[in-house]
């Protein structure tokens, strides 16, 4: 089990604020509200959908839950919300365990995947929904929920009905009415897998924008590595019911605690090699072993013996040039931008990704041989995989 | 050019096509109607209004439409939604259970009942409306299911939650009012039942509508095709008002409409699936 302590969430550059200040404000800043997963366990049948999880989150922070399907992060994000019960464990709102407080009074604004706009009411309507069971004055009501359209573009909508809606602009609604009641912890279940690709990152940038305006404490579930890196403070990547590493997206990807995450984060290459006191023999280099820093998973050093092994490498962390005679030959050529990516069929039948500027790439067409190198930087070492 | 040629073609065969079935299925209908119409002549429908036993049949069986639709929809609306949330495997049993009043016959239910009712109940024509409600489940349970089905009920209850409203404020405000379609269809199926409902009534002994107009056709032939045609344009009518109403807010909602035709289909598919 990894346990991380919170921290606070730093602000990120880059974002596009599509609220205007005065819709903001009419939000209201609702940060300042921690949550901790204690011990979470959860089983249905025989199955363990949660294993011991625990996960702070400090006031103001979004956490993405990261992991493949069935690794257990959206029972995580449910037991949170009310509408699971763990089998043991306990989850604190402000160090207060909430685990017998019914959902609708768990005062937490949550987003779904499908989309759950109540079809019998139009867009305004659903935002002032739980205002009105707020018992809020009709006039106010209206008001409030309009701000809160505006907030998320969508002032001229607010008179259609869902199935008037793009999926993109019914999420946006559901955020606004999450959102509606100043919850104190924001709940979002994949909310922008149903969208196509541009509508989605448009709509991850709104969410990221609003907020780190608002201050909500939110925890955010994906299987989408792109989206969890791109918006949360800090990504917690889940396996078979536990949390493999919760860390800051650049050290996430940069200083994985096992081979699973170093894996299911990024792209990552496995290279044979032979390990003997600390070096790795690898591509005919002698390259010494990075220490992940956590003890006791999968891949890091302190559990990997001497001998064989296999090393995992990032795209970017090789190196490839045309060479007559080289270590392998190209057998494939993806151009991605700025970079184009090279995969090379090595001796032994283990093909790799390089990264290569896009410049250099021109002369490595498949069928050229080249050579590929290991930059001389710490690797991460993992069990040799059968 | 040929391929473009042939579109058109196509386009004007079709509608001649749905216009001769049309018209066939018209004239199976009509024909017969028009058959009634003319053995029984315009003066007999006035004739009818004022025979003995007209106004407090048809009253009666307007009643008891009513009775038993409020007691069908008390009964399903919340059965149905509990088991779809809380026991959806009981679901196959349930669908099981409402097809049982198809296979047994109506002359059986209602020997059953008569022998076990209370005294009060048996001198009640409302007893009827008890029996009506068993008749009318395969259909009511099975129109309210279809509603669930096209409706994401577990993601819509819990967004209700989570804003804040329990278990009677989600069913009144949220699930209720996505169901209307499918309870207005229910509504319908179970008027059309009632109103047209003979063999159980006349071993009863109450004297619904449709008993009424089987016991005037022994005085007069004319008076009771005519009391037929009478019957068959207020139950159409009726039917029609709640189609309107409840298409009205369909068409706002962008749901489905209700439509007996499309009811039918439904309710046929659900049991093929489920046997």
């Amino acid at each position: 089990m990894t346990t991380n302590s919170a921290r606070t969430g730093t602000a990120r550059a880059g974002v596009v604020a599509a609220a205007s200040p005065a819709a903001v404000a009419a939000a209201g800043d609702t940060g300042g509200t921690s949550v901790s997963l204690r011990d979470l366990t959860r089983a249905f049948g025989g199955t363990r959908a949660l294993d011991g999880m625990s996960l702070d989150i400090a006031p103001g922070e979004l956490v993405a839950l990261l992991g493949p399907s069935g690794c257990g992060k959206t029972t995580a994000l449910r037991i949170v919300a009310g509408f699971e019960t763990a089998d043991a464990g306990e989850v604190l709102i402000d160090g207060r365990d909430v685990s017998g407080v019914p959902a609708a009074r768990r005062d937490m604004g949550m987003v779904f995947q499908s989309y759950s706009l109540f079809p019998n009411m139009n867009a305004l309507d659903n935002v002032g929904f739980g205002l009105r069971l707020r018992k809020m004055a009709a006039a106010r009501r209206r008001q409030r929920a309009a701000e809160l359209l505006d907030m998320v573009g969508l002032a001229g909508q607010a008179r259609q009905y869902p199935h008037q809606l793009s999926g993109g602009q019914q999420q946006r609604v559901a955020l606004a009415r999450a959102l509606a009641i100043e919850p104190r912890v924001l709940l979002l279940d994949e909310p922008l897998s149903a969208l196509d690709a541009k509508v989605r990152l448009q709509l991850r940038e709104q969410i990221r924008s609003l907020q780190q305006r608002l201050g909500t404490t939110t925890l955010f579930v994906t299987h989408d590595q792109e989206e969890a890196l791109s918006m949360a403070d800090r990504v917690g990547v889940m396996r078979a019911g536990r949390l493999e590493q919760v860390a800051a997206p650049d050290e996430l990807y940069s200083r994985p605690a096992t081979a699973f995450v170093a894996e299911f984060v990024g792209t990552m290459n496995r290279l044979p090699g032979d390990l003997a006191g600390g070096t790795v023999t690898v591509l005919s280099a002698g390259v010494p072993v990075r220490d992940s820093g956590q003890a006791g998973g999968e891949g890091v050093l302190a559990s990997v013996p001497d001998g064989p092994v296999d090393v995992l490498v990032r795209p970017e962390g090789l190196t490839v040039e045309v060479a007559e005679g080289g270590n392998g030959i190209v057998s494939a050529r993806t151009f991605l931008g700025a970079i184009t990516r090279i995969g090379v069929l090595l001796s032994g039948d283990t093909e790799v990704a390089v990264d290569v500027p896009s410049t250099a790439a021109a002369a490595m067409v498949p069928g050229t041989a080249v050579r590929v190198a290991l930059a001389a930087v710490p690797v991460l070492v993992a069990p040799r995989k059968g | 050019m040929a391929a473009l040629g042939e579109r058109p073609g196509r386009r004007r065969s079709f509608p001649v096509w749905r216009w001769i079935i049309l018209l066939i299925a018209a004239a199976y209908f009509l024909i017969p109607l028009y058959g009634a119409l003319k053995f029984t002549g315009f003066s007999a429908f006035g004739t009818v209004v004022g025979t003995s036993g007209f106004g407090s049949s048809l009253w009666l069986s307007v009643r008891l439409a009513i009775v038993t639709t409020l007691i069908t929809l008390a009964l399903m609306v919340p059965t149905t939604i509990y088991v779809h949330l809380r026991l959806p495997r009981v679901r196959r049993l349930l669908e099981s259970i409402t097809i049982l009043p198809i296979v047994v016959p109506p002359v059986v239910l209602i020997i059953g009942l008569l022998q076990i009712a209370p005294p009060a109940l048996k001198e009640s024509p409302y007893l009827l409306s008890l029996e009506y409600v068993v008749l009318a489940m395969p259909f009511a349970y099975r129109s309210v299911d279809a509603g669930l089905r096209s409706v994401d009920v577990k993601t819509l209850t819990e967004a209700s939650n989570s804003l804040g409203a329990g278990w009677p404020l989600t069913l009144w405000r949220v699930i209720l009012p996505n169901l209307s379609t499918a309870v207005l269809s229910a509504t319908v199926l179970t008027v059309a039942l009632v109103l047209g409902e003979y063999t159980m009534a006349s071993l009863d002994l109450v004297t619904s509508f449709p008993v009424w107009i089987v016991t005037n056709d022994q005085t007069s032939a004319q008076a009771s095709v005519a009391s037929s045609l009478l019957a068959l344009f207020v139950t159409w009518l009726f039917l029609m008002a709640i189609t309107m109403i409840g298409t009205r807010q369909a068409r706002r909602t962008g749901r489905g409409e209700v439509n007996l035709f499309s009811v039918t289909a439904t309710t046929t598919q659900t049991i093929g699936e489920s046997s």
